[in-house]
């Protein structure tokens, strides 16, 4: 268990990246106004970042596509949870069955 | 609000979060088990997972780790993977008002993808408290770091996640979260759009550019039926 300079430097680095990337967005929104029209913009991007993070991994294979389709079903009618594993068991099947 | 008032909305953000918790843990234990496999040690993997606490962005450092690490590189990819973290505090920073302004800058520090989720889909609903937050996303992070580490130590033991279907529960999560943000045909058009954008650049560019790009197309997506409204009415 130790921890190499190089290594410790290297973390240090990535944390501060990703704590100016978290708080920058609050400096944002305290130097712009918000506007109905600016409003309904900042409200598209919780969904279009949503589907933009998972659509090259999900989207791309047949297998993912239709676990994704599967999901999306029993999220219409199940808990998260359930949803999730049926998501997980339809990408299981069909990677073993029509290939990854 | 009295102290059994917040430990009420802590319970509930908890409980709001418990499936994400479930869901976060098999992907801490593979993060543990990658790392382990470039040569991290126990403690560097749980440093990793503490201070940095973006999956996204961990996963995609293990993808280009060289010895000896590169601060600069690892620092820059980062910063690319999690630019995203912008638009999302931007997002949810402006449905805090029960946030004083330090509270809100300490609760951005914990805005990891699926926390910031749970929050949107809190505010959509009821106003979100600081406790409901502390409650989605202090269990959260101690899970992801405790089973980093778990998952470094135990390495080699946990087999190839892919087989069994694991490495699609992150995407599954934020399926059923996208769900929960369907408004009608606006809200597919948002998501065509978004999709094809983040598809597209992802095969022409290399790195994270594609989850920008389909936040881009999303937001150009909302004003053009914006202005075709006007132009109709």
């Amino acid at each position: 268990m130790t921890v190499d300079p190089n290594v410790f430097l290297a973390i240090l680095a990535m944390a501060a990246a990703t704590v100016l990337t978290r708080v920058s967005g609050l400096l944002l929104i305290r130097f712009v106004t918000i506007g109905p029209q600016q409003r309904r913009a900042l409200e598209a991007i919780p969904p279009a970042v949503l589907i933009a993070v998972i659509a090259p991994t999900a989207l791309t294979g047949p297998a993912e596509t239709l676990a994704v389709l599967a999901t999306a079903l029993a999220a219409t009618r199940l808990p998260l949870l359930a949803a999730v594993a049926t998501g997980v068991f339809v990408v299981a099947v069909a990677r073993a069955t029509i290939g990854a | 609000m009295n102290t059994k008032d917040v430990f009420r909305e802590f319970a509930g953000g908890v409980r709001a979060m418990a499936p994400l918790i479930i869901a976060v843990m098999p992907i801490g234990l593979v993060f543990g088990a990658v790392a382990a496999s470039k040569g991290l040690s126990g403690l560097e993997v749980t440093l990793m997972s503490a201070l940095v606490f973006a999956g996204g962005s961990q996963f995609v450092a293990m993808d280009i780790w060289s010895h000896p690490a590169s601060w600069g590189a690892l620092g820059f990819s980062a910063l690319l993977v999690n630019i995203r973290h912008v638009l999302m505090s931007a997002s949810i920073g402006a449905k805090m008002p029960a946030f004083s302004g330090p509270a809100k800058y300490a609760a951005m520090l914990l805005l990891a993808d699926e926390i910031w989720a749970m929050a949107e889909t809190r505010v959509a609903q009821t106003r979100l408290s600081p406790a409901w937050y502390a409650g989605l996303a202090v269990p959260f992070y101690f899970v992801w770091v405790l089973t980093s580490l778990a998952g470094s130590v135990a390495g080699a033991f946990l087999g190839d996640p892919k087989a069994i279907g694991l490495d699609f529960a992150f995407p599954a999560v934020f399926v059923v979260l996208l769900m929960g943000f369907w408004k009608g045909r606006e809200t597919g058009a948002v998501l065509a759009a978004s999709a094809a954008a983040a598809v597209l650049t992802h095969q022409l560019l290399l790195g994270v550019w594609y989850i920008a790009a389909g936040a881009v197309a999303g937001v150009v997506a909302t004003l053009v039926i914006d202005q075709c409204r006007e132009a109709c009415a």
